[in-house]
C-alpha cells in the first residue's frame, strides 16, 4: 500500500493485442462490471508477489473467458465448468506454477458444480476466485444458480421461485463443510471498506498458493449492470441491500496458520530415466532357450486349453502359469480371461494357446485341452472339447462321469489332493503337475521356476512345488 | 530385453512411462481399469502424478491442463467413458493439445455390458464431438501392440500437436501374451515452445481455442484440414496377411483381426485365396490400399468383419468406390466372431 | 499533495469513482469521449490520496493515483 503512484498493473499487458477490435487499451466489459475490478486487484498482486513469470490464469466461459486478453502470464483458455480440473491437471504436473482459475457462477456453481467441489475436497493448491454476479452475463442475462429468490432474469421471467427453481446456491457454506480447503472468504465489491476487504482478500488467497498451504477460493459479490438493467451505481448499491442479505460477507474457513508451509505443494522428486526398468520391474534376463515341441506326442502339441471352474479355485491363475511356461519356452502363448463380474465369485474361465506358431484367435472355441474343476464347467464345455482332445475333470467336485466316448479323459480329485495338502487352494496346481505328467508338454524345471513369476507371496512357493509333484505322482501312477 | 507375460491393459502403462508419460488422470471402468490400477502403481514410482478424477469429463480436462503444460499426458476409459470425453477431445483438438486417450471398448448402448465390443468406431474415428476436428486412432490386436502403440501415440500426439486414441477391445486389454519392452528414448522428449510451462519465456503462451471473427475460425479450420491431410499422407499404417495372390480380402482391426487371421488359414487349408489387411491406423484409414486391391482383377470381394453394427464397413465402401461386393459380418453386445464363422464366409462369398 | 489523473478517453463514465471518493473530488465532464461517454474528471483539488477511486474503477488505464505530490 505504501506506493507512491497507483496506476496499471504490470500484470496487465501494456497494449490488449489479443483483443479484437480497435480499441486495445480498454477492457471488452459494461460499464461498472465487477470483473474490471477484481482483474486489477489481481493483477496488482500478481506485481507486488513478482510471480507473474510463472503464473497461469485458467479462464472458462462467462464473461470473463477473454482474461487472456489482459494478462501478461501464461493463459489456458477452458471449457465451461471444467476450470477446477484443467487447473488440477495443471498445477499437478506443474507444482512450482502459481495457477489461478478465474470462473462465474454459472461456470463454478452449476455446470462445473462438482469440478470445484472435488478440487476443494482433494485440496488443490490453487487459488480460485468466484464472481458471482446472481446472472449469466455473457449469454444474455439468464438464471444463475446463485440468482436471488424474486430475480427476474431471461430465463426466470416471472421472477426465481424456490418452488419452481430452487434456492440460490451458497457456495462457501457448502465448501466450508469440508476438512481441506485452507481459506474461504465472501467479499463484495461494493463501499470503501468492503473494496479493501477484498483487496486484502485476493492477496491473502494468492499467498496461500505461494506458500503451498492448499485451496483457498474468494467468492466476490460483483455487479452486473447490464445484466440486472441497473446503473453502475444502483447495482452496486443492490449488492448491499440485497444480495448481502442472501450471501453474507466474510471469512468462512482460515486454517492458514494451522497449515505448514509446502505440505500442499505435492512437489515429486523425478526419477531418472536409467531407473525405469528398475521401477516396472522389467530386469528379467533375454531367454535362451530354444525349446522344441518334437518331443510332445501330436494330440498335445500347440494346445488350446480351456480352463474352467468356480471363482477362488484358482483358475485364472492356473491359466497364467501355463501361458507364462509357454512364454519361458519361447513359444507364443496367450491367456484371456472371462472378466468381470463374473470374476467376483461364481465361475470363471479362461483360455490360454500356447503355439509354435504366431496366434491369431486368442479364443479357444474347441479346446484340446479342457479342465473342469466343477461340475457346471463339465456340463457347459465337454461338448466343445475336439474329439481326440484331454478332459482333466475334478472328481472331488464332480460326481458325474464324462458322457463323450471320442476323447482321452483324465479324472483326479485334484481338490481332495489339494486338502491333504491343507490347503484347497493349490487344487489348481495339482491339475498342473497332472497335465505336464500326461503332455510333456514343459521342460520341468522351467515350468516350476514359473511359480516364482506368478505366485504373489513367496512363501506359499514350496506348497504349490508339492502340488505340482503330487499331480505328477497321480498321473505316473493312474491306471496302474 | 526379457519378455513378461503381461496384460495389454498393464502393457500401456508401461509403454506410457517408457515413452516419457508425466501424469496420468483417469477414472475406473470395466475393461479399462487395470490401466488405472497400473498407472496408480508405478506413475508415483517414477515421481510422476496419478490422480483419480472425479468423472471421466475432469479426468480429461485434467489432460487439457497438464498437456498445455507441455506434460505428455494420458488418460484411459471405455465407451461411456469416451462419450463424456466428446467435450474435452473437441476442446484438445481446438486448442491442438497433444493427449493420449486409451479406449477400451465395451458392449452399448448405455450401460450395455463389459464384453468386447468395436462399437466406439464412430464416436472416436469420426469424431463424437463437436466441430472439424480428427484423432488420430491406432488399434493395436496384440499386448505386444498395446505397449508399441501406446508409445507411437505419444510421438505422434508430439509431432501433430493433436490428440491421438488407442482404440481396442476389452479382449486386447484384458488378454495377457508376452511383451518384450524398449528402452526408453530421452532423446524423444522434448520441451515444447508453444506450452505455458509457468517459465518466463513461456509467458507469452496461449492454448485456447475460441476465435471469435468468423474468418479467424475459418483460417485455424483450414490449418487443422492440412494437419489432418499430413497425418493422410505420413501416418497411414496397416498389416497384411497372404495378401498377394488373395482374392477375398478379410478387413478388420483388434480382436476380430486375430480370429481374421487364423481364419484365413482355415480358408486357405480349403483351397480358397483367402488375404487379410488389418488396419492399425483407423484415421488415418489405409484408403489408397484398399483402393489398389479393389482395382486388381483377381480380387473378388471384401469381407469386413467387426464386433458392431457395421461401422468400420463404411469406410471400406467409401475407400474402394464400390468396385467390387463388400460383405460384412458382424457381431454385437460382446459376442465375438468365431474362426469358422470367418471361415464361412470366405467360402461363401468365392462361391458366389 | 496527492492528486489523480483521469484518462479521458479510457473511461467508460460508470461514476463508481464520483460515487465512492469521500471527498467529492470527481465529477462527469460535460463533453463526451470517444468512447461515446461522459468520462468522469478530476475536479483539481481536494484529492486525498486514498486510492479508493483506483480499486473502483473497472477500467486498467482509467485512473493514475499520486498519493504524494
Amino acid at each position: 500500500m505504501a506506493k507512491d503512484i497507483l496506476t496499471k498493473p504490470k500484470a496487465f499487458y501494456d497494449n490488449f493485442h489479443r483483443k479484437p477490435d480497435q480499441n486495445k487499451q480498454d477492457t471488452h466489459y459494461c460499464p461498472g462490471c465487477g470483473h474490471g475490478i477484481l482483474h486489477k486487484m489481481i493483477a496488482e498482486a500478481i506485481d507486488d508477489f513478482e510471480i507473474a513469470d510463472r503464473t497461469i490464469m485458467i479462464s472458462p466461459v462467462g464473461c470473463s473467458v477473454f482474461v487472456y486478453y489482459y494478462f501478461d502470464t501464461g493463459n489456458l483458455q477452458v471449457a465451461h465448468g471444467r476450470a477446477p480440473a484443467v487447473a488440477t491437471g495443471y498445477k499437478r504436473t506443474h507444482p512450482e506454477a502459481i495457477v489461478i482459475s478465474y470462473q462465474g457462477d454459472g461456470d463454478l456453481a452449476a455446470i462445473g458444480g462438482n469440478n470445484i467441489l472435488q478440487a476443494a475436497n482433494r485440496g488443490e493448491n490453487i487459488t480460485f476466485f468466484f464472481v458471482n454476479n446472481a446472472i449469466y452475463g455473457m449469454t444474455g442475462g439468464q438464471m444463475a444458480p446463485t440468482t436471488l429468490l424474486g430475480q427476474k432474469t431471461m430465463t426466470s421471467p416471472y421472477g426465481r421461485k424456490a418452488e419452481r427453481e430452487g434456492y440460490p446456491m451458497r457456495v462457501l457454506e457448502l465448501l466450508s463443510s469440508l476438512e481441506a480447503p485452507t481459506y474461504l472468504e465472501r467479499v463484495a465489491l461494493t463501499d470503501a471498506k468492503h473494496l479493501m476487504k477484498a483487496r486484502a482478500a485476493v492477496r491473502k488467497a494468492i499467498k496461500t498458493q505461494i506458500d503451498g498451504k492448499g485451496f483457498s477460493l474468494i467468492e466476490v459479490l460483483s455487479a452486473c449492470p447490464s445484466g440486472w438493467r441497473m446503473t453502475p451505481t444502483d447495482a452496486v448499491a443492490w449488492i448491499s441491500e440485497k444480495m448481502e442479505k442472501t450471501f453474507p460477507v466474510g471469512v468462512y474457513k482460515d486454517v492458514i496458520k494451522d497449515r505448514k508451509p509446502n505440505t500442499w505443494t505435492r512437489m515429486l522428486e523425478k526419477v531418472p530415466f536409467e531407473k525405469y526398468h528398475e521401477i516396472l520391474e522389467l530386469t528379467g534376463e533375454p531367454m535362451e532357450i530354444e525349446a522344441d515341441m518334437s518331443s510332445v506326442l501330436d494330440i498335445y502339441k500347440n494346445p488350446e486349453i480351456l480352463i474352467a471352474g468356480f471363482g477362488g479355485q484358482g483358475v485364472l491363475l492356473l491359466g497364467q502359469f501355463l501361458a507364462e511356461a509357454g512364454m519361458r519356452h519361447c513359444w507364443n502363448s496367450s491367456w484371456i480371461p472371462s472378466y468381470g463380474p463374473e470374476m467376483r465369485g461364481g465361475t470363471a474361465n479362461c483360455h490360454v494357446k500356447i503355439s509354435e506358431k504366431r496366434i491369431g484367435s486368442p479364443i479357444v472355441a474347441k479346446p484340446s485341452i479342457l479342465i473342469a474343476m466343477n461340475l457346471p464347467s463339465l456340463d457347459k464345455f465337454e461338448p466343445l472339447l475336439k474329439p481326440g482332445g484331454l478332459l482333466i475333470y475334478n472328481t472331488t467336485m464332480i460326481s458325474r462321469a464324462p458322457s463323450r466316448n471320442d476323447i482321452e479323459i483324465l479324472p483326479i480329485p485334484a481338490t481332495k489332493m489339494a486338502d491333504q495338502l491343507e490347503s484347497l487352494r493349490v487344487a489348481n496346481m495339482v491339475v498342473a503337475g497332472a497335465i505336464q505328467e500326461k503332455t510333456k508338454l514343459f521342460d520341468e524345471i522351467i515350468l516350476k521356476d514359473c511359480l516364482n513369476t506368478v505366485v504373489k507371496h513367496k512363501n506359499f512357493i514350496p506348497l504349490n512345488l508339492q502340488a505340482i509333484d503330487k499331480g505328477k505322482e497321480y498321473v505316473e501312477n493312474f491306471g496302474k | 530385453m526379457a519378455k513378461e507375460l503381461i496384460k495389454g491393459n498393464e502393457a500401456v502403462i508401461k509403454g506410457a512411462l517408457l515413452a516419457g508419460c508425466d501424469a496420468f488422470y483417469g477414472y475406473p471402468i470395466t475393461p479399462a481399469s487395470e490401466i488405472a490400477h497400473a498407472a496408480a502403481k508405478y506413475f508415483p514410482l517414477a515421481g510422476k502424478p496419478f490422480l483419480q478424477a472425479e468423472s471421466e469429463i475432469a479426468a480429461i480436462q485434467m489432460c487439457y491442463g497438464a498437456s498445455g503444460g507441455g506434460s505428455r499426458v494420458m488418460t484411459a476409459s471405455s465407451g461411456p467413458g469416451l462419450s463424456l470425453k466428446m467435450e474435452g477431445i473437441s476442446y484438445s483438438c481446438g486448442s491442438e493439445l497433444p493427449i493420449v486417450i486409451v479406449d477400451i471398448m465395451r458392449g452399448g448402448p448405455g450401460l450395455g455390458n463389459i464384453a468386447p465390443e468395436q462399437s466406439d468406431y464412430n464416436q472416436i474415428v469420426k469424431g463424437g464431438g463437436h466441430g472439424n476436428y480428427k484423432v488420430l486412432v491406432l488399434a493395436p490386436n496384440s499386448a505386444q501392440e498395446m505397449c508399441d502403440l501406446t508409445m507411437l501415440a505419444f510421438h505422434l500426439a508430439d509431432k501433430y500437436r493433436n490428440p491421438v486414441v488407442v482404440l481396442t477391445d476389452g479382449f486386447t486389454g484384458q488378454m495377457m501374451e508376452p511383451v518384450e519392452f524398449p528402452y526408453p528414448n530421452p532423446g524423444d522428449f522434448k520441451k515444447h515452445h508453444w506450452a505455458a510451462m509457468a517459465t518466463p519465456e513461456t509467458r507469452d503462451s496461449i492454448i485456447n481455442s475460441i476465435y471469435l471473427d468468423p474468418y479467424e475460425l475459418q483460417e485455424h479450420n483450414e490449418k487443422l484440414q492440412k494437419k489432418y491431410a499430413e497425418m493422410e499422407k505420413n501416418e497411414v499404417r496397416f498389416e497384411e496377411y497372404m495378401i498377394a495372390d488373395a482374392e477375398v480380402v478379410g478387413i478388420s482391426y483388434g480382436t476380430v483381426s486375430r480370429v481374421m487371421f487364423t481364419a484365413v488359414d482355415v480358408a486357405r487349408n480349403k483351397g480358397i485365396k483367402a488375404g487379410m489387411l488389418r488396419p492399425i491406423t483407423l484415421f488415418p484409414f489405409p484408403k489408397d490400399k484398399l483402393i489398389e486391391l479393389a482395382n486388381f482383377d483377381r480380387v473378388k470381394a471384401f469381407l469386413v468383419s467387426e464386433m458392431s453394427n457395421g461401422q468400420m464397413v463404411d469406410d471400406v465402401r467409401l475407400a474402394t468406390h464400390f468396385k467390387k461386393p463388400i460383405y460384412f459380418f458382424g457381431t454385437m453386445g460382446g459376442v465375438v466372431p468365431q474362426v469358422e464363422q470367418l471361415a464361412q464366409e470366405f467360402e461363401k462369398i468365392i462361391k458366389t | 499533495m496527492p492528486h489523480i489523473e483521469i484518462s479521458t478517453e479510457n473511461c467508460k463514465g460508470c461514476g463508481l469513482c464520483i460515487h465512492i471518493c469521500p471527498v467529492s473530488a470527481i465529477e462527469f465532464a460535460k463533453e463526451i469521449n470517444k468512447l461515446g461517454y461522459h468520462p468522469a474528471r478530476y475536479k483539481g483539488d481536494g484529492c486525498t490520496g486514498c486510492t479508493l477511486c483506483f480499486y473502483t474503477c473497472p477500467e486498467p488505464s482509467a485512473i493514475t493515483v499520486y498519493r504524494k505530490s
